[in-house]
């Protein structure tokens, strides 16, 4: 059991070296929900108006509103850009040392997993912090309880990068699964204005947000960062993340990608 | 006893026939080299040895324990040096081992103790805080050795290790390997295209066009080795 252990601190440990190495991600990472919040939200703020929803119990400023949005934003582009380097890593060859290690297969990839969506974590925090001295100020037992469940989506998240990594050939593909993943993942969800809005401006925009797993990403981290809990949006969460990496593990095999370019 | 079993084995890529039933054995303790011109499926073997592939016919044993049935056990035996560096060159020579020794299953402890004995062993320890990136192409590979070594396995893989060194380079590794093999009682399949770097006494293997076409001393291929591989490599061979 201890090798199990060495083994998964080694691959936190090394994700971590990699992400102090790379200050220009961090900051990368940090600056682009920045910018929705400090300047996109305070141009809409006047525009948009938020009524009284849950988990809310009072009006809120725009802000105050996509700020939940923007933190599993900071885990969307994490988890796609965890899966671009385990593309990168098996150009590369550095998946050929992860996978020389005599230990099985599936707990190597879920380390691998979970020392990405703790790196995650980390930059999801400092942008909270950020927003907290900005003024976004949900409660401070809040930022406590939204972190299983700001692990889950990074898991969620991380699982659907490696499943997506898996059927991409090389790295310079990768760029349009980026476009077709992110955006309508981002664009079509909760994050950015709630669905009753979505509502309004047409049914089936409503449905297909209502229908993205991300939306329901978005709303756990909210609930649970006001203190509340969203059964649904908890189990569709856990759902999508253990078919993800159920099918992320299944289909996960290095031989593949030979056996495509041979094809 | 064998280092190396390898029985039946094939592997193709799709409709292409990468291995065509090999089969040779790896006495424990030699020098074993595996000679085959490019494309003739020494990575492809490699790639099987190592897990990263998966078996599709025949079967692979090292120490006596099948890659099919125990690969926990196999791998544990098995030190790889890959044809690409693997190297993070952005971590230092250090972290690169210590990340290897996780893998492992090593503690931190057992780690360090293991990194310290190597690093003295392969004369790199003043390098040990250095970044991978400053380190010149033929210290790159005494790390990679280094790293292969760390889980003490019995067996070492060197997949065309000596490509893109400087002739010295080339040969200072080569001579290197062969002190571990001789001093150490380490078995080592080398893999090389190059003819200088295989010596009388290696146990050589000859692949062409995914099939064994020969196996035996070097030295039992007469005195030139370069016409014999020729000959054994020629198109209609």
């Amino acid at each position: 059991m201890n090798a199990y252990w060495y083994c998964l601190h080694g691959i936190v440990l090394r994700e971590w070296l990699r992400f102090v190495m790379q200050r220009s991600r961090f900051l990368s990472a940090l600056v682009r929900p920045l910018l929705w919040l400090l300047v996109f939200a305070a141009g809409f703020r006047a525009a948009l108006g938020i009524a009284i929803i849950a988990p809310y119990d009072t009006y809120i400023t725009y802000e105050t509103y996509i700020v939940p949005g923007l933190a599993c934003m900071i885990l969307l582009f994490n988890g796609m850009q965890g899966s671009l380097s385990m593309v990168y890593d098996r150009e590369m060859g550095s998946m050929r040392v992860l996978l020389t290690s005599p230990l099985p297969r599936t707990f190597l990839l879920a380390a691998k997993l979970l020392a990405t969506a703790l790196i995650s974590l980390l930059q999801v925090y400092a942008f909270l912090a950020i927003a907290w001295v900005y003024g976004v100020q949900p409660p401070a037992w809040g930022l406590l309880a939204a972190l299983p469940a700001l692990l889950l989506v990074a898991l969620l998240l991380s699982a659907l990068g490696l499943l997506l990594s898996n059927g991409i050939r090389q790295l310079e593909n990768f760029a349009g699964v980026m476009n077709f993943v992110i955006f309508p993942l981002f664009f079509l969800s909760s994050a950015l204005y709630p669905l009753w809005k979505m509502r309004e401006a047409s049914e089936w925009l409503y449905w297909l947000c209502a229908l993205n797993p991300f939306s329901h990403a978005v709303e756990l981290v909210r609930y649970a960062l006001y203190l509340r809990l969203n059964p649904s949006a908890l189990l569709v969460c856990l759902g999508f993340t253990l078919l993800f990496a159920l099918l992320a593990v299944l289909t996960f095999n290095p031989q593949h990608a030979a056996l495509r370019k041979a094809g | 006893m064998s280092a190396l079993a390898v029985q039946g084995l094939s592997f193709a890529y799709g409709p292409r026939q990468a291995l065509d039933g090999l089969a040779f054995e790896l006495t424990a303790g030699h020098f074993g080299a595996l000679l085959g011109p490019n494309g003739a499926g020494k990575s492809t073997l490699i790639a099987l040895l190592t897990r990263l592939y998966d078996l599709q016919q025949g079967d692979i044993q090292v120490f006596g324990h099948s890659l099919r049935r125990e690969p926990r056990q196999a791998l544990r035996q098995l030190g790889v040096v890959f044809q690409q560096s693997t190297l993070d060159l952005d971590l230092s020579v250090q972290q690169n081992l210590a990340y290897h020794a996780a893998l492992h299953g090593l503690s931190s402890r057992d780690a360090r103790a293991r990194i310290d004995q190597e690093l003295e062993r392969q004369a790199l320890s003043e390098r040990r805080h250095d970044k991978v990136r400053t380190l010149n192409g033929g210290h790159r590979r005494r790390v990679e050795i280094a790293r292969a070594l760390l889980h003490q396995p019995r067996l070492l893989l060197l997949d065309e290790a000596s490509a893109g060194l400087d002739p010295s380079s080339r040969q200072a590794l080569n001579r290197h390997v062969r002190h571990l093999c001789r001093d150490q009682g380490l078995s080592v399949l080398w893999t090389t295209h190059l003819l200088d770097e295989i010596e009388p006494a290696d146990d050589l293997l000859i692949l062409n066009h995914s099939r064994l076409v020969a196996q035996g001393q070097a030295r039992d291929f007469g005195d030139d080795l370069a016409a014999s591989f020729a000959r054994l490599t020629a198109p209609c061979a």
